[in-house]
């Protein structure tokens, strides 16, 4: 048996180690991932983003188990954590807030740190996305630090984003700069135990209003109640707003309500046909950074270092424009 | 291209309450530039040996201070031996009798570590286990 087909046949230890692969981006990962291609495109890639804190590993955890108990649905879930800028190493415990999962076989959890490469993150987590939705599951969980533009890429690759914001940190500031509103599909305040919810509510209301002016918030129980606001945008789809749901994770609180949003909002992606575009978009993002790098590592092993060097050396000496030289390695190439 | 990460599982099995000096060394391996899987307090040897796999980790670090070490070492040893994790190193973190040290070799653990071991030697000798 192939590495891949061990991991399509359900074999967990042969699933591990092609995500170590294809985090490394070793050449028997790239051969895996080829074999598994096709079989993937099945599941739900769900991101839960915000800022560190919030509750976003205890809210997975209730995600997880909502989606085990009420729809036997099997759920992988790639926790993202920061590597020091200064070590490369880095501290992953994320799991400590998932530990419910253990012992579900339908369940597989793997943790992993950012490795400091801007487009890499999102590349690696979009191939072993795509390992896990080749090996059968039906979701993918993806929790990233919503802290700079590597998460943001790395929401991007999901089908529903949710931006998980919690009472009282006086972030809802920093999310705005960090364009991470911008992102959510589902907008949650997790810690609703907490004072302050009203506070949090009301400021996400407002930051929604301004970048969906047409968005109509009707009240219901008291409680705001968004809905897919019945206006036409310009390519005469239901526009969706970010519904904002309120949740306590350490008790369960709101999860099951949160669900049906994000089952809503896999729902309309499908009716719009945004789902296609969001997949369409998503590999051609793929193919894109993987003409780049391939590209780039043509140019290297076509290009000498003496030829380089000589370039760079009258680059400096301002007898050639970078430009030139870039035309002059490229015809100069050996192949 | 990208240098193989070395990555290490430091779990808490047993039942008694602080981690304190696991997460000293949890710090201590990141500082290497090792990437460490915290699991936290009051694992069983099964969650620790599912952690391990679905982490794909070089090493796990057992911090045991209850003293439960002889029961708890075999079982985490065999259940990553039935994972087929054959090439993962052991090491134990806690206070561990003389008596005691060499049967947990003899089980195939790779190091102990008592409260004087230096953070230095920590690293150093999961490094080398790591490298096998
Ligand atoms: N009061 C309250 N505490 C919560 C709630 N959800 C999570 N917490 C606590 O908040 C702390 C952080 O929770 P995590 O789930 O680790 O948060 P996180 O966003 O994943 O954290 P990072 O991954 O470190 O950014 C923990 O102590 C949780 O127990 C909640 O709904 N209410
Ligand atoms: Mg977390």
């Amino acid at each position: 048996m192939t590495h891949s087909q061990s991991v399509l046949a359900g074999d967990r230890l042969a699933l591990a180690r092609l995500l170590t692969q294809v985090e490394n981006n070793a050449p028997d990962g790239r051969i895996a991932l080829t074999e598994l291609f096709p079989h993937t495109g099945k599941a739900h890639l769900i991101g839960v983003t915000g800022a560190p804190g919030t509750g976003k590993s205890s809210l997975v955890n209730q995600l997880a188990l909502h989606y085990r108990k009420t729809q036997n649905k099997r759920v992988a879930i790639i926790a993202v954590d920061p590597s020091s800028p200064f070590t490369g190493g880095a501290v992953l415990g994320d799991r400590v807030r998932m530990r419910d999962l253990a012992g579900d076989p339908a369940v597989f959890i793997r943790s992993m740190a950012t490795r400091g490469s801007l487009g890499g993150l999102a590349q690696s987590t979009a191939a072993m996305s795509q390992v896990f939705d080749a090996a059968g599951f039906d979701l993918v969980i993806i929790e990233t630090v919503g802290a700079g533009q590597s998460e943001v890429d790395v929401a991007r690759l999901a089908h529903t984003t949710l931006v998980v914001e919690a009472p009282g940190l006086g972030d809802d500031i920093q999310a705005i700069k960090a364009g991470i509103l911008e992102i959510a599909d589902i907008l949650v305040i997790n810690k609703a135990d907490r004072p302050g919810v009203e506070n949090t509510e009301k400021a996400l209301k407002s930051m929604l209003d301004l970048a969906h002016p047409a968005a109509r918030v009707f009240q219901h129980h008291g409680q705001a109640m968004p809905t897919i606001a019945p206006v036409q945008d310009s390519s005469s789809a239901p526009m969706w707003i970010p519904p904002i749901q309120r949740t306590v994770a350490t008790e369960g609180r709101g999860i099951a309500e949160l669900a049906e949003s994000i089952a809503r909002h896999a729902a309309h992606l499908t009716h719009s046909g945004d789902w296609a575009l969001r997949e369409r978009a998503r590999l051609e993002v793929e193919l894109d950074a993987l003409i780049r790098e391939t590209l780039v590592n043509q140019f290297m092993e076509d290009i000498s270092q003496s030829q380089y060097d000589a370039a760079l050396e009258k680059i400096i000496q301002r007898n050639l424009s970078p430009w030139d030289a870039v035309k002059l390695l490229m015809n100069g190439r050996s192949k | 291209m990208t240098e193989k990460k070395i990555r290490v599982l430091v779990a808490k099995p047993g039942l008694d309450g602080h981690d304190r000096g696991a997460k000293v060394v949890a710090r201590a391996l990141r500082d290497a530039g090792m990437e460490v899987i915290y699991t936290g307090l009051r694992q069983t040897p099964e969650m620790i040996a599912e952690a391990a796999l679905q982490e794909d980790v070089d090493v796990v670090g057992l911090s045991i201070l209850s003293g439960a070490h002889m029961a708890l070492t075999p079982r985490v040893m065999e259940l990553l031996k039935a994972n087929g994790q054959t090439h993962v190193r052991v090491f134990i973190g806690g206070i561990i009798p003389d008596e005691d040290l060499d049967r947990l070799k003899e089980m195939g653990v790779a190091g102990v570590f008592g409260p004087g071991a230096s953070t230095e030697d920590i690293i150093r000798d999961v490094r080398m286990a790591a490298a096998g």
